[in-house]
């Protein structure tokens, strides 16, 4: 294997002239002895993207980013500073800046120096430079061309590809140094189709820690095309969505949506510290019904959502946040976990050097059950059958959640009848899964597309579940 | 004072060096290839503090630098960016963008903006009020603004912190139509958000604050006070079963009504036939009452520059006038795209305001006499293409004008070209914080759905 840290000094210090030396006199100046936990996280990234409309390719961007952050923490106080200038007097000062969130004490003792080497989840490869820029123009004008054909009522397609090689190096004030190099490609194709007047619009798309020869591989460029067509065929057909409460079935896979929103941040380790979740210091009770078990999973290989390690050098891991129906655990950073007495579960995450980072989610899904999806269906004598969704936002406070429908059914008789207009889905975290009475055989995971927002920052995600039947959910059509 | 003046000196002379940068950009495109190439440059330095329970929580400083540059082969496109500024790094910019130039394909379309539309006055707009705000100082008002909240009402039982954020900038623009213009600016604001406690239930709500000039922001200890009572008064929310009824907007979230009203008409939405008001010019989408304009050059706004990220010279212009649509919200590429001239908003709009009714908040309460006043909506469930909107929101029942309970867990639903007909009426209690300027709005209906 080669050594992703000697590759992350070669592609961050040696050009700035810094030495791994340097990353040690730097700590010691952000330690003095009351910090309790310092970092200092290089990160340098490239990344591209190019559109296709009107079926020609009329734009691409490239974007280089790179700077360093420093961060000193003395109990729940932390200072923090950023930088693009790499240069070692500057670094210093910043860190003299930030060291002032402490009392001054004497100066911190450093660490005998360790190298962290993790199992990577993914390849160090960079996405950019395995393809040629004629390949990527050339993928999407085939897509477009070929989307074109699978239907007369297509107006307009449009098409974009993204790409990221992101290499970070953090040290931390246990004298560790680790390295993580972090591919992302992801593919989103949207179509609007016209017919007698009415337009509709569809899409679809994926990717993960790949290169870009993922999207060539088993079809799936064009399977995300197909699937926007689809989409955009269905709302052709959609009638006003109904409005009130009523049994919810959600598709498997992104539908999981659900469980990032109504209990996913409400169990991240910062809320429940402060007590504003609703689910602080529920652990050990009953919060969904015996058939959910939740896990936040980071390990897994090439998804969107997985770090080898998380932006605090910790191993990513598979968290199990809700065992048959009980509360077992917060996903939690470095800061948060210290403060709450135990250990970090690998969720310390940040957007850039030039944030802080947080406890948040890598990819977190509901366990499979036992039951047909066929059953689930035909258990229900009228409700809403939603299968995909636009997104999603909660109020961890009060834990009222929404998750917006983007492809949604009436079910009557156990039978999917009309295709409904999208629609908010409102609920609340604390209480929704103990309404779930079944739980399919068919755990799907999405197709990688997730971001996250939480205080302005974003980071990719993953979410999944099975297929779920909800006895009472409020659907919010027009249609009352 | 002598302070003002060094301060202003250096970010003059920042503004010089920038424009230097930005020359030097330009004349590396032109070397690399370029026919035509515009670069934007911004540098900003900030400190943001957050305070809680009494404690500092968090201190950060900031400093930020950004290069974003697009050039153009002939008609052919290709932009980059980058947050270094030295010489190997704006080569290597420049050379990416060259590279994808090359590779993406012929758009009629692509280009500069027309040269005779570029800004030749730059009026100041009184946008640079720098604050020179110790940590300590910051720590002090954060504090005092957060305990103004968590002593409030004892119903307040925790608190989320306050925080003090202060920016100060310079942002240059050029292209090689022979635009070179730069100028620094500020913004300063304090927000506290606590949390509220009765029957086992938590709430929580927040305040905030925000000027190019530190003293134009609101008291600390108001701000904390309305974040305390705004948290209180949703004590004891509940859900309220599904009907239709009047739906009031207050003036912190009707702006998001006339958001999605801007983006409808937006060029990229009305070029990619993409929005439910196409071919909308001169169409009556409002009620007669309304009119909705841009005021550019306000000076100290949020929203104020002279022109857009274009270059464009930005004026005073009317979008809707007694509620017939007079113009879209057009950059230079969507211009030409729809066969019409920019309307200076690459970048977006400027200081966007509806004019006030006669109204005020209560008086917009009696007017609706029994329906829902909505204070916050959460969820993206606005489909611009056919107008439908369904979102969550919290808020107040309304029965013969006067509050009578806290709602939550419901959706508000219908579609924006209904909603846009049926508002009854705008007040005249403009919310000035944000980019747009707008007074609370009265639906006459709408589908709530809950219980």
């Amino acid at each position: 294997m080669t050594d992703l840290i000697q590759q992350a000094e070669n592609l961050i210090l040696k050009p700035v002239g810094l030495s791994l030396n340097d990353i040690d006199q730097l700590m010691g100046q952000l330690l003095s002895s009351s910090i309790d936990q310092a970092d200092i996280y290089f990160q340098s990234s490239r990344s591209e993207s190019w559109v296709l409309e009107d079926g020609i390719v009329k734009d691409g961007n490239y974007n280089i980013e790179q700077g360093v952050g420093l961060r000193a923490v003395s109990g729940e106080k932390t200072g923090f500073a950023y930088s693009e200038e790499l240069a070692l007097p500057g670094l210093l000062d910043a860190a003299k800046s930030v060291r002032a969130i402490a009392r001054l004490g004497q100066s911190g003792v450093l660490k005998p120096v360790s190298q962290s080497h993790v199992p990577a989840l993914y390849a160090a490869i960079d996405p950019l430079a395995l393809m040629s820029r004629e390949e990527k123009v050339s993928l999407l004008k085939n897509i477009d061309q070929q989307t074109r054909q699978i239907d007369k009522r297509i107006e307009q397609v449009i098409i974009s590809l993204v790409g990221v090689h992101e290499v970070v190096l953090v040290a931390t004030e246990d004298g560790r140094l680790s390295s993580d190099i972090r591919p992302l490609v992801r593919m989103n194709v949207s179509v609007i189709v016209e017919e007698n007047g009415r337009r509709e619009q569809g899409g679809s798309g994926g990717g993960g820690r790949h290169g870009y020869d993922y999207f060539l591989q088993q079809d799936r460029a064009m399977n995300y095309a197909r699937e926007a067509v689809r989409l955009a065929l269905v709302n052709l057909e959609a009638v006003d969505a109904p409005a009130g409460n009523m049994t919810v079935v959600l598709g498997p896979g992104w539908p999981g949506i659900l469980l990032h929103e109504a209990i996913g941040h409400g169990l991240e380790g910062d809320f429940n510290r402060k007590g504003s979740s609703a689910f602080s210091g529920r652990i050990g009770e009953k919060v969904a019904s015996d058939l959910c078990t939740v896990v936040d999973d980071g390990t897994l290989e090439h998804r969107r959502g997985s770090l080898s390690i998380d932006d605090e050098g910790v191993q990513s891991q598979c968290t199990t946040l809700i065992e048959n129906g009980v509360l077992k655990g917060y996903m939690h950073d470095k800061m948060n976990a210290r403060l709450m007495g135990t250990s970090s579960t690998g969720n310390g995450r940040r957007e850039s050097y030039a944030h802080l980072p947080m406890p948040r989610m890598t990819n977190t899904y509901m366990r499979a059950g036992q039951s047909d999806p066929g059953d689930i269906l035909s258990s229900v004598k009228k409700g809403l059958y939603a299968v995909n969704f636009a997104g999603g936002q909660v109020d961890i406070t009060s834990g009222k959640f929404v998750f917006s429908a983007s492809e949604a059914y009436l079910i009557e008789n156990g039978k999917i009848t009309t295709p409904v207009k999208g629609a908010t889905l409102i609920g609340n975290g604390p209480d929704v899964l103990t309404k779930v009475s079944m739980v399919g055989n068919d755990l799907e995971l999405d197709s990688g597309v997730g971001t996250c927002g939480k205080e302005g920052q974003s980071v990719p995600v993953g979410v999944g579940q099975p297929t779920l039947k909800i006895d009472g959910l409020t659907v919010g059509g027009t249609h009352a | 004072m002598p302070n003002t003046l060094q301060t202003s000196q250096v970010s003059n002379d920042e503004t010089e060096r920038l424009k230097n940068v930005a020359a030097d950009i330009l004349a590396e495109a032109k070397k690399q290839g370029a026919d035509q190439v515009e670069a934007a440059i911004s540098v900003g330095k900030g400190l943001s503090v957050n305070a809680r329970l009494g404690e500092v929580e968090t201190i950060e400083h900031h400093r930020d630098q950004g290069i974003g540059i697009t050039v153009y082969k002939g008609q052919r496109k290709g932009s980059a960016s980058s947050t270094k500024l030295n010489k190997a790094a704006i080569e290597e910019m420049v050379s990416a963008a060259c590279a994808i130039a090359r590779y993406a394909e012929e758009d009629p379309f692509s280009g500069l903006a027309d040269k005779e539309l570029l800004a030749m006055d730059f009026p100041d707009l009184s946008l640079y009020h720098p604050w020179a705000v110790s940590a300590e100082q910051a720590i002090e008002m954060a504090i005092s603004c957060e305990n103004a909240a968590r002593f409030y009402d004892k119903k307040i039982t925790n608190s989320e912190g306050a925080s003090i954020q202060t920016f100060e900038g310079t942002r240059v623009l050029a292209n090689s139509h022979g635009f070179n213009h730069g100028y620094p600016s500020s913004r300063h604001s304090m927000s506290c958000s606590v949390i509220g406690e009765s029957d086992g239930n938590m709430q929580r709500d927040y305040w905030y604050t925000v000027a190019r000039k530190a003293s134009d922001m609101e008291a600390a200890v108001k701000v904390g006070e309305m974040a305390a009572q705004r948290t209180v008064q949703r004590l004891g929310a509940r859900s309220i079963s599904t009907r239709k009824c009047p739906v009031m907007f207050a003036a912190e979230v009707s702006g998001g009504l006339i958001g999605h009203f801007i983006s409808a008409i937006r060029g990229g939405n009305l070029y990619r036939k993409s929005t439910f008001l196409l071919d909308s010019l001169n169409q009556q989408v409002f009620p007669s009452f309304m009119n909705i304009y841009e005021q550019p050059l306000l000076p100290k706004a949020m929203g104020s520059a002279s022109y857009d990220a274009e270059g464009v010279a930005t004026s005073h212009r009317s979008i809707v006038d007694s509620g017939v649509v007079q113009g879209y919200v057009l950059g230079s590429y969507s211009a030409k795209k729809l066969g019409m001239k920019s309307t200076a908003n690459a970048g977006g709009v400027h200081n966007l305001t509806v004019e006030p009714g006669e109204l005020d908040f209560d008086q917009m309460l009696r007017e609706m006499n029994t329906g829902l006043l909505v204070t916050e909506l959460i969820g993206h469930g606005v489909n611009t293409l056919t107008g439908d909107y369904s979102r969550g929101a919290a808020g107040y029942w309304v029965e013969n004008g006067e509050i009578q309970f806290p709602v939550e867990e419901v959706t508000i639903a219908g579609n924006l070209k209904d909603i846009y007909k049926s508002i009854v009426s705008v007040g005249n209690d403009v919310d000035l914080r944000g980019n747009t300027r707008t007074g609370s709005i009265l639906i006459s209906e709408m589908t709530l759905a809950g219980t």
